[in-house]
């Protein structure tokens, strides 16, 4: 067992599953969304992005990738969570609370492209 | 672009650790302070920051900009974790900028960039370059000349001292170093074997299988251009031929040839000697061995060369001087040192009229010609120079003529690549006779004025010369006198080759030009510019000839209406 890779699988893990948790619920209501879990989310993501450096190869080139959509996404949904809660002032409206969440909702998808990404590579290791 | 990329890659992987011990410490300080509660202007307890404020804070704290406690004043809660917020964010900056700092003193890292850079510069060169592999003495003065006719060259080295050295060298050029092993043809690549500019590649290292492997990297790389490649052993030359290098540079075959050909005319060495020296430098002495008896001490790879050209030579009783006898001699051999007294009396030194010492090692050599001299002051001695270092010993010793070989082979590669043509017109010379190559030298020194000439070949086609090959596509008939003496220019043309292969040797002004052809120069520096302005002017050839014209395309265009 070699434990750099139990670490890279755990965080590229976390990472998919906490982008799931804050995602899942009435795309509308706040209360299904808390800030916490997409303030978790985003700093696993880029742990699993700066574990990803420095790998040459192909499959490595495309999880840096996936990642760096990803950290882009839930960026983008915590600047808008700010904006529209400390600038705006309009606060956690249901039109609001739907951009926010769906735009975790693209970096759970390339959050889940790198889980399978880590798949293939373990199934293909296997044989 | 890999180095580019590998530097980027470097960088990363060893910034991993740091990164991620910044990014959890971020995270922690800023989860902390959107926990604890805070306190308003009444003392009330307040809800605590929001992630916006919370992240706000720790990033103007964190980088010791610190702002104060913004938006309002804190609580102690939140003053006790900002406290321990701020050390361990320290850290964090601390241990990230340490390890960068690490990073650039590397050496793994360094060399990466040095390659890169050397990289780039190769990449960038727009003008056409030669490569040359190896830089010690050879490498050096072929570099020096090369850079005094202002053509470009690429360095590899394997010695890193000897690259830094280059670097404080004065070139006029920009010239790309690296230390690297040429051998590899991964490190030939990189220093632009595949260049569209490459015109050439010089294997000029100590170590002759380098050499040999540069040369088979060339033909297989980058076939089309010429390698030329030095060697001091016979099978390696003859491997090196095998798969086609195009000049092969033996400085003992080329020392025993000049030899040779000294003892039969010296006035043909002499011709050659003044067409292979550097423009512009002193002319070089006269060499007249005589016939009759030789001695050759030491019986390597050189000795070898010599007693065989020796022995062709006419009316030449030769002798061998070895400490061990060899067994493929041919020659009287006397056993034992050449710096011995009663050896060389046993070799028959006081009838003796010339004396080759030509060991491997300059010691014994300025021995051998010491004690020679002594014995018999009438000697004519050739001597053996290995070291540059012990030039200033060869230079107090009055001997007659020196094989230095790093200069054979410098003089050798320059004269193959600045004029290609003259290394045909010197096989040529050695055909002729000695009075014809005596009279040719007279008329060279009357041009260039007791200086060696500047020798140069010209191609006449759209690329060599677009105005002149332009005149005679159109059927213009043009001597070769407009391109020498006639337009005032003082040049002497000394072979052409016709694109039928057909070679003229010494052709007269009356000789009509042909696209295509292939011509040979020597002269002052200056006529060759001038040359150079008829080849290329249009309007400066149309004077030349006799018959100006309008110079613009319009008023040319009216010419032919009219």
């Amino acid at each position: 067992m070699n434990l750099e890779k139990v670490v890279f699988g755990f965080f590229i893990l976390l990472a998919a599953t906490l982008n799931f948790g804050f995602f899942i619920g009435d795309l509308g209501r706040p209360e299904y969304h808390n800030v916490y879990e997409l303030f978790a989310a985003i700093v696993v993501n880029l742990v699993a992005t700066v574990l990803k450096f420095g790998d040459r190869t192909q499959i490595g080139a495309v999880h840096l990738a996936t990642s760096l959509v990803a950290d882009l996404q839930l960026v983008a949904a915590a600047v808008l969570w700010a904006v529209v809660v400390h600038v705006s002032g309009e606060g956690m409206t249901a039109v609001n609370t739907a951009s926010v969440v769906s735009l975790s909702g693209g970096a759970l998808f390339a959050n889940v492209v790198s889980v399978v990404l880590l798949i293939a590579e373990t199934v293909m290791l296997r044989r | 672009m890999s180095q580019i990329n590998s530097i980027v890659f470097i960088i990363l992987r060893r910034m991993r650790a740091p990164l991620i011990v910044l990014i959890a410490i971020y995270a922690i300080a800023v989860c902390g302070l959107t926990l604890i509660a805070g306190v308003d202007a009444a003392g009330k307890p307040a809800p605590p920051l929001s992630f916006f404020h919370a992240f706000y804070f720790v990033s103007y704290t964190a980088t010791t900009i610190g702002f104060g406690e913004i938006p309002t004043a804190f609580s102690d809660a939140q003053r006790l974790w900002v406290t321990l917020a701020i050390y361990l964010t320290v850290i964090g900056w601390s241990y990230s900028i340490v390890t960068l700092l690490a990073l650039l003193q590397d050496k793994g890292f360094q060399s990466a960039l040095i390659t890169a850079r050397f990289a780039r510069r190769v990449r960038a060169l727009r003008e056409p370059f030669y490569l040359i592999c190896g830089c010690g003495e050879t490498g050096g003065l072929v570099c020096h000349a090369l850079d005094r006719l202002g053509q470009r060259f690429v360095v590899l080295e394997s010695r890193e001292q000897r690259v830094q050295e280059l670097d404080l060298e004065d070139f006029k050029t920009d010239t790309p170093a690296l230390a690297a092993d040429a051998a590899q043809p991964a490190n030939l690549l990189l220093a632009g074997l595949r260049h569209p500019q490459c015109r050439g590649v010089l294997a000029l290292t100590d170590d002759d299988s380098c050499n040999l492997n540069i040369a088979i990297a060339v033909r297989l790389l980058h076939p089309e251009i010429p390698v030329l490649a030095r060697t001091d052993r016979q099978q390696v030359a003859a491997n090196m031929a095998s798969f086609g290098a195009d000049h092969i540079i033996n400085p003992f075959e080329i020392f025993a040839d000049s030899l040779a050909l000294a003892l039969r005319a010296p006035a043909s060495l002499r011709l050659c000697e003044i067409l292979t020296g550097l423009a512009g430098s002193e002319l070089p002495e006269v060499h007249r061995p005589p016939l009759g008896a030789w001695i050759v001490c030491g019986y390597g790879r050189f000795g070898r060369a010599v007693a065989s050209r020796l022995q062709q030579a006419e009316g030449q009783a030769l002798t061998i001087l070895e400490t061990r006898v060899p067994d493929d001699a041919g020659h009287r051999v006397v056993t034992g040192n050449g710096n011995d007294a009663n050896c060389l009396r046993m070799a028959g030194v006081a009838e003796a009229v010339g004396i080759v010492a030509g060991t491997s090692s300059d010691s014994n050599n300025l021995a051998i010609a010491m004690t020679a001299r002594e014995l018999n002051p009438a000697l004519y001695v050739v001597m053996r120079q290995n070291q540059a270092a012990n030039a200033l010993l060869f230079e107090a010793f009055p001997d007659d003529y020196t094989l230095v070989p790093s200069q054979v082979v410098a003089q050798a590669c320059v004269a193959i690549l600045t004029a290609p043509l003259l290394e045909r017109f010197l096989q040529l010379v050695r055909q002729q006779s000695n009075d014809w190559a005596a009279t040719l030298a007279e008329r060279l020194l009357a041009l260039c004025g007791a200086r060696v000439p500047q020798v140069w070949s010209v191609r006449l086609d759209t690329a060599g010369a677009p105005a002149l090959e332009q005149a005679l596509r159109h059927g213009e008939a043009i001597g070769l006198g407009v391109l020498t003496g006639d337009g005032g220019i003082s040049s002497l043309p000394l072979l052409i080759e016709r694109a039928d292969r057909q070679l003229l040797l010494l052709p007269d002004g009356a000789t009509r030009l042909q696209a295509g052809d292939h011509l040979l120069f020597a002269g002052r520096r200056t006529a060759r510019s001038e040359q150079m302005l008829l080849l290329n002017n249009v309007n400066a050839l149309d004077q030349a000839l006799g018959k100006p014209q309008a110079g613009s395309w319009f008023g040319r265009w009216l010419a032919r209406r009219a």
